[in-house]
């Protein structure tokens, strides 16, 4: 620890922390550009001048220079002030000043500061540089001349995105902020571009001209588009969401949020299911709750009781599937599942499905096997904090991957093939990276869904784990065990026990022919309905009109996750709760509520009225949702390794196309758009 | 580079073997890991294939995108190295590049009467042009560091020194009939002693 004095207040921090660092802990605010806390230091804007008393050169940038014990630090002095009028007078020479048209305007560092700390006026007369303008996709929006150099958007493609894509290119004043190919960026993540740009150079194109940022009210959400539960804030104005952004959560994502999740709202919108439909003569028709609600009370009463079944999709929240559980068990069913893709899970222990190391553990880990998964594809956050593990020079982090490799990771792996079978070996001792996991002190094993899905799973799985505890993944104080999950709802969905015990029914077996005659479909899109008898009724509970709603025999339409409060479990079994930003479309309701007006129809009593007795109730069922956060999970200490062999079959990806995965965003023309481009940029990469 | 003569780019680039046997010496002096230092070499590389079989010395982009490949860096890392240095053409030109010093010392001895000859006797007009035969692009640089020899006049990666207008004419006649003046001092002096008198070291006190 170093003590300086900043203004007179005497703070301390750590060795090594930068001036800047020390300024903010004695609750300081220093203005910046060019700094970024998730970034590499570049100190080329000057914003952040300092005085230190006594030094012989007292005007210090403050994001670059490192604390030395004792200094004095003046934040507020009038050498600072002229200093930073002098460097927001220089940024403005070259700024185009066209805020009434920008975008930016409102949320823009360069006006926020330029009225705090700049001059009252211009004195520049003369011409001014202009830079054309440059495509990068669908996404983002570029107005160059706006652009201040403060690199951000490089080290951001750089080190987070890692897929260095953008750079500055001649010189002085012709610098220029450009992508190498005129092509839409390659990236998952190229969103976060218009978050770090501090000026109006990079806005989002989809929304652009569409609001002002003081016309939204914000509500904390958690993202549904995949299973990392990334923090984010749903802006709105009147009944439409207008823009989403990540919310700092330094455990889950960080800054950052994925495109998918960023922009796919304006599929909110779009083919959604705002009143119920009916069909009749083969035909759906548009009709009303009374009617809706007594036709699907009658078919309930009709049905068989093991002739019933229900399946829940990947967006839902874990109160509507308790609900639904509630009501169907009620009903004296226990055909339930909300795994779409029949993944395999052992579900003994809460630590066998989910990922044990947490988000936060990646930064310890010293190795890691990927097995059947392509983390950039199935959480594009995860994976950019894979990156940063990586990326970090101080320890070595090799990385093997047994899989279908698609395309580029952003770090640099050990491709061991797609051959699943390659787990034998390991647990032989065969391969060389075998003595990189026996050497690391903190081992992980990433197990993905391409592995999960497979017939063979459930020996996929035994090996996996009986390898992570013959390298040493799993001990009192590390565990570096983990599944990948892909779906919003899957963890949740297994906490709550959603899925058949016994000789109840599964999906596949569900979607067979002639296995039941009512199917209750909570938001499921992603599976094959071709198969079922044609008189199976089927009940569609969700909020657009997508695959399985065409099927359907009745649509009670639901909300989506902006529409309602709901309980999410990422992947690591974190539990966070997000909050409802609009009301549902039209005659839509929240979910629960819809399955608890059935049960009322049917003089059937679930324990509770509201969405609070709900959630104590289902604390009261399943005591991990009793607090919010996540907790060290269980494992068991002795599994079985299989007798049986893993299939010499190649492992597959669960993603064909990363940016249409649920219903959402495959109603979104931008993530129509996204995967035009994308195609586009991958056929010109082939043909290189 | 402008767009419009980025229909003059090349589709493809390949290192020839006079490249290729260069490019192994370069990496010979950088450890693997961190052999992108070799981009600036590399670069110089490719700008001299380019002029050995088009007799023009320039980059093609596509040739950043080779360079990037060998290097294992991204292209745009390249892109920024090769449009930050001015020694690097981004464009065709001329056979010979004149490059005539326009830095204060350059300027104090003459260097406006170079490139007067230069523009009188290629026919360009303004930096930057090539001349219509396609032999000469003339361009103004910033100090060459030879001040002491000043005026210069670079053609491609030599030093004419102490030039005059007269003897530019004389260099680019030369260079028109295909024939290459010897590069130094054009007053025949040794590297950049004074041109009349010693005034240090003179021969009596070196003998001591
Ligand atoms: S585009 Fe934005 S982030 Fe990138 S250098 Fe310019 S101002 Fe910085
Ligand atoms: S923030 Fe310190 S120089 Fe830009
Ligand atoms: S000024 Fe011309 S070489 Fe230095």
């Amino acid at each position: 620890m170093v003590k300086v004095i900043v203004d007179g207040i005497p703070v301390d921090v750590p060795n090594g922390s930068s001036v800047l660092q020390a300024c903010e802990k004695a609750g300081k605010e220093i203005p910046r550009f060019c700094y970024h806390e998730k970034l590499s230091v570049a100190g080329n804007c000057r914003m952040c001048m300092v005085e230190v008393v006594g030094s012989r050169k007292p005007l210090v940038s403050s994001c670059t220079q490192p604390v030395m014990n004792g200094i004095e630090i003046r934040t507020d002095s009038e050498m600072v002030r002229a200093a930073r009028r002098s460097t927001i007078e220089l940024l403005l020479i070259n700024h185009p000043l066209d805020c009434p048209i920008c975008d930016q305007g409102g949320e823009c560092d360069l006006q926020d500061q330029t009225l705090g700390y700049g001059r009252d006026c211009s004195r520049f007369r003369d011409k001014k540089r202009a830079v054309t303008d440059k495509y990068l996709g669908p996404l983002v929006r570029t107005v160059m001349t706006r652009c201040i150099q403060c690199t951000r958007c490089v080290r951001f493609m750089n080190e987070i995105a890692g897929t260095a894509e953008l750079g500055g290119i001649y010189r002085g004043t012709n610098l220029e902020i450009t992508p190498y190919l005129e092509q839409a960026i390659y990236s998952e993540l190229s969103g976060n571009l218009i978050d770090v740009c501090p000026v109006g150079a990079l806005t989002a194109k989809p929304t652009a001209f569409r609001f002002r940022s003081w016309e939204l009210k914000n509500t904390d959400s958690i993202d549904v588009v995949d299973a990392l539960g990334t923090n984010i804030t749903l802006q709105v104005r009147g009944s439409e969401v207008l823009r989403i952004l990540p919310r700092r959560n330094d455990d889950v994502n960080e800054f950052w949020l994925s495109d998918k999740g960023r922009f796919s709202l304006d599929g909110l919108k779009r083919r959604r299911l705002d009143r119920p439909w009916i069909r009749q003569n083969g035909k759906l028709v548009e009709s009303n709750w009374d009617d809706a609600l007594q036709f699907v009370v009658d078919k309930l009463k009709s049905s068989k009781k093991e002739r019933i079944g229900a399946i829940a999709g990947n967006l839902c929240d874990v109160e509507s599937m308790f609900a639904l559980k509630n009501l169907i068990n009620k009903l004296g069913s226990d055909n339930l599942d909300c795994r779409q893709d029949s993944a395999y899970y052992d579900t003994s222990y809460r630590g066998h499905y989910v990922f044990n190391s947490t988000l936060n553990g990646i930064d310890e880990a010293d190795a890691l096997l990927i097995i059947g998964s392509f983390p950039r594809q199935e959480s594009p956050v995860l994976n950019a904090r894979i990156r940063k593990r990586w990326l970090s020079l101080t320890e070595q982090f090799p990385i093997a991957f047994i899989g279908e490799f698609l395309d580029n990771l952003t770090y640099k792996v050990d491709n061991l093939g797609d051959d699943p079978t390659l787990i034998h070996d390991l647990l032989q001792n065969k391969l060389l990276f075998n003595e990189t996991l026996n050497n690391a002190k903190k081992p992980m094993i990433i197990l993905g869904h391409g592995a999960l899905i497979r017939n063979d799973a459930k020996i996929i799985f035994e090996k996996t784990l009986a390898l992570a505890q013959k390298i040493g993944a799993i001990s009192d104080d590390w565990n570096g065990f983990n599944i990948l999950h892909h779906a919003a709802s899957r963890v949740g969905g297994l906490d709550i026990e959603f899925y058949p015990k016994n000789k109840s029914l599964d999906t596949i077996s569900m979607l067979e022919k002639g296995n039941i005659d009512l199917l209750w479909l909570l938001d499921a899109d992603e599976i094959d309905l071709t198969q079922l008898s044609a008189d199976c009724f089927v009940i569609y509970q969700g909020h657009h009109g997508d695959r399985s709603a065409e099927r359907a025999d009745i649509i009670l339409p639901g909300a989506t996750y902006t529409e309602k409060s709901g309980t999410y479990v990422n992947t690591e079994g974190r539990i966070q709760r997000s909050f409802r930003a609009v009301f549902p479309p039209g005659d839509a309701k929240e979910d629960w509520q819809i399955i608890s007006l059935i049960a009322q129809s049917m003089n059937i009593e679930l324990p509770y009225t509201n969405i609070y007795e709900l959630r104590g109730c289902l604390a009261k069922t399943y005591p991990v949702f009793k607090s919010m956060g996540v907790d060290k999970n269980k494992m068991c200490s002795s599994i079985k390794n299989s007798e049986k062999n893993i299939k010499k079959q190649p492992l597959r990806s669960i993603i064909s196309d990363y940016f249409l995965t649920n219903s959402i965003s495959r109603a979104s023309l931008t993530m129509q758009e996204c995967s035009k481009a994308r195609h586009a940029n991958l056929t010109t990469k082939a043909a290189e | 580079m402008s767009e419009n003569k980025m229909n003059i780019q090349p589709t493809d680039f390949t290192f020839d073997k006079e490249s290729e046997k260069q490019i192994a010496l370069v990496l010979a002096k950088y450890p693997k890991a961190r052999k992108a230092s070799a981009v600036i070499p590399l670069l110089y590389i490719v700008q001299d294939q380019m002029k050995r079989l088009t007799k023009s010395a320039w980059i093609p982009k596509i040739a950043m995108s080779v360079i990037a490949k060998r290097l294992e860096i991204a292209p745009i890392r390249v892109f920024e190295i090769a449009t930050f240095y001015t020694m690097f053409n981004l464009e065709p030109i001329g056979q010979y590049h004149l490059q005539v010093c326009g830095t204060t010392p350059c300027w104090l001895r003459g260097s406006d009467d170079i490139v007067a000859a230069c523009k009188k006797a290629t026919g360009i007009k303004e930096y930057g042009e090539t001349s219509k035969d396609g032999l000469f692009t003339l361009s103004e640089v910033e100090c060459l560091g030879a001040c002491a020899n000043a005026p210069i006049l670079q053609v491609d990666r030599d030093y004419y020194e102490d030039m005059d207008g007269q003897k530019t004419i004389e260099l680019i006649e030369a260079l028109k009939r295909g024939e290459k003046l010897t590069p130094g001092s054009a007053i025949n002096r040794k590297s950049s002693e004074p041109v009349s008198q010693k005034q240090s070291l003179p021969e009596n006190l070196r003998t001591k």
